[in-house]
């Protein structure tokens, strides 16, 4: 079954056409890697499915209901968390506090007034932090504001921020960006992890190590258009792919 | 944090609280602070500077206009004592509702900017009902003279139950206790007490989580399925009713309301005792309030005589400049020395007088275990300053 499909997207930034005709099949399940150069449109084309960006024309439907025009904390609502090329958390807060508040909002919906009850009391909310905060391996720090985090952490503890709602789709912008090698083999090894949850992924990634490592299915994104996709390695092996990616280097 | 000690600690908090509010006639006597009319402004400026942190402390949104809140309160209650009679306890309960309602519609059009844009919305709303209120609303408002009780107003409850003596001046009661002197302010001191108490369930709440999510990064959640707009509005729509009992209570401790409360100078000195006292805290608005309405007692009865009279150690010429420089200072003047403290405690605090006293906690930590009091002060404030 097809969670997300995307028909026709295009998207233009005054004379730049950032997205030109993409077509876009989500298996459920799958982990589908979304590769390109700097530049190719795969942050924008993310931005068309949380919300931030309306394509000029166009669909996106998930689970066969579109997702244009709706406000991004509806979308999230219906089940779809991403983490941001720069990692978006509340950086005045505990990291206990950064995961409850998805916690709450994926249990009591995008708005309720419960202003008598006690955070600390609410004993459901703030195990499923913590256990969360084990899987990522930050529970130690879970009383230090998030600001102070080193960069690979910030993006770990993002990660826990859309896990622990427990989304049908996860979107990942390059997440092992500027990160040293041993924290990017930490994030493979916790996206292997939390594949084993079954939820569908759409990484993008440039590190072709984590993408042969992760993905199952590949679409080759550049300058808007979707040049190839297929399993990895028949991507491996494309010319086209090596010629706009790679420059012709071999992988 | 474990939950059984942060719920003690609470509830310490709570208690401590309670008694410093009560016997605020004996302690603050020394200083000179022990009588009813500035202990009352103490209550009400703190229950005002309490309900504004809630919308400023927590969410950042910074409005230049509760004061118009505080008007509304004031001429709510006139009404209803004009009305229904001069029970307390229904003007408290309506000024509340109607400064919500005014809170609601100019929440709901300023809240759609944020920052900069948003404070001048909200100035510029509450210069609006200023000026309405000295114009065009003359009916309702009774203009430039203000709005008060007059012998021949229906007071429907008043009317029927009449007390004995209904031929001298009107002041508010509870149920029979007339609110003048203590009594009016241990009434005050009470609307405060249940203020904080509201105040710090908000602060521990979910909801009092969102506002501070909403300070921090709104962007993150609306990827996280939260809506902001309705947390925020929540939040104004409860600043402006907590202006609105304080509204109240200025006409509760005298049946007056004029416009000029809720000019724009009264806006920002709401804004005023919450930066001083500590924006975020819990108990730093209402350390603000009290500190600015002391320092508004103190410097503005000041006079040239009073400064003469000081300085009178110095030789003549010496205490000629000196009191001419100070006099700027005091009396009319005293906004002076409000800027100036305000100054000082930006630069050098910009936590406010919260982290002043956290600083100070500190530096007594660090010294070993103090006295019991201290040790029990301690244990209270920090749950208050977080
Ligand atoms: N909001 C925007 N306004 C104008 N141009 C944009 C905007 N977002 C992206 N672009 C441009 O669109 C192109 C694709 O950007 P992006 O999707 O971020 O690429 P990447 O594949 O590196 O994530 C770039 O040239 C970028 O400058
Ligand atoms: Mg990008």
């Amino acid at each position: 079954m097809k969670i997300l499909q995307v028909s026709d997207v295009n998207k233009r930034f005054g004379g730049l056409q950032a997205l030109n005709n993409v077509n876009l099949e989500i298996e459920e399940g799958a982990v589908h890697a979304i590769i390109g150069p700097n530049g190719a449109g795969k942050s924008t084309l993310l931005n068309c499915f949380v919300g931030r960006l309306v394509p000029d024309t166009g669909t996106v439907m998930f689970n066969g209901t579109s997702l244009l025009g709706i406000k991004p904390h509806e979308i999230n609502q219906a089940g779809v968390s991403r983490v941001f090329q720069t990692p978006e958390i509340f950086e005045e807060m505990t990291l206990l506090e950064n995961i409850m508040i998805p916690a709450f909002a994926h249990r009591d919906g995008s708005f309720r007034i419960n202003a008598w009850a006690s955070v600390a009391g609410d004993t459901e909310i703030r195990e499923k932090a913590e256990h969360i905060l084990e899987d990522v391996d930050l529970i130690e720090k879970k009383d230090v504001i998030a600001g102070s985090l080193s960069r690979g952490d910030k993006r770990r503890l993002e990660m826990a921020m859309c896990l622990v709602q427990d989304p049908k789709l996860l979107l990942l912008d390059e997440p092992t960006a500027g990160m040293s090698r041993a924290d990017t083999n930490n994030t493979i090894d916790l996206l292997k992890k939390i594949g084993e949850r079954r939820i569908t992924k759409i990484v993008i990634e440039h590190d072709m190590h984590v993408v042969f490592s992760l993905a199952h299915k590949i679409s080759v994104l550049a300058q808007g258009t979707v040049i190839a996709e297929g399993l990895p390695d028949d991507i491996k092996g494309d010319p086209r792919v090596q010629e706009a990616y790679l420059g012709g280097a071999h992988l | 944090m474990n939950d059984m000690a942060s719920n003690t600690r609470d509830n310490l908090l709570m208690v401590v609280f309670t008694a410093a509010v009560l016997t605020m006639p004996i302690w603050l006597t020394p200083i000179g602070a022990g009588y009813p009319d500035l202990l009352q402004k103490f209550a009400i400026f703190g229950i005002f500077a309490v309900g504004f942190n809630i919308l400023f402390g927590l969410t950042g949104y910074l409005s230049f206009g509760h004061a118009a809140f505080l008007g509304v309160g004031s001429y709510t209650a006139v009404w209803t004592f004009k009305l229904l009679g001069m029970n307390a306890v229904p003007a408290v309960f309506m000024s509340i509702l109607f400064a919500g309602i005014f809170a609601a519609a100019i929440g709901y059009i300023s809240l759609r900017r944020a920052g900069i844009y948003f404070s001048i919305l909200t100035l510029a709303f509450a210069q609006m009902c200023y000026n309405l209120a000295y114009s065009v609303l003359t009916p309702i408002t009774n203009g430039e003279t203000g709005l008060r009780v007059l012998n021949s107003d229906p007071r429907i409850f008043d009317r029927m139950f009449p007390s004995q003596d209904t031929d001298g001046v009107l002041l508010a009661d509870f149920f029979g206790i007339e609110l003048t002197g203590y009594q009016g302010f241990y009434f005050c001191a009470v609307l405060l007490i249940i203020a904080f108490y509201v105040s710090l369930r908000i602060f521990r709440s979910p909801f009092g989580m969102m506002l501070k999510a909403v300070k921090s990064n709104q962007n993150r959640m609306n990827y996280t399925g939260l809506n902001t707009r309705p947390y925020t509005l929540a939040a104004f729509v409860i600043s402006g009713m907590y202006a609105g009992l304080a509204g109240a209570l200025l006409c509760v401790t005298d049946p007056l309301a004029g416009a000029e409360r809720m000019q724009w100078t009264a806006s920002g000195e709401v804004v005023l005792m919450t930066i001083l006292g500590g924006a975020g805290t819990l108990l730093g608005p209402i350390l603000g309030a009290a500190l600015i309405k002391y320092f508004e007692n103190i410097f503005s009865a000041f006079n040239e005589g009073t400064l003469q009279s000081f300085f009178s150690f110095l030789p003549e010429s010496l205490r000629e400049i000196t009191v001419s420089v100070s006099s700027l200072f005091v009396g009319e003047g005293w906004h002076l020395t409000l800027g100036v403290l305000f100054m000082l405690i930006v630069v050098f605090l910009p936590g406010g007088i919260m982290e002043g006293i956290r600083r100070l906690i500190a530096l007594f930590g660090k010294r070993g275990p103090g006295d019991g009091a201290e040790a029990k002060k301690a244990g209270a404030l920090p749950a208050a300053a977080e």
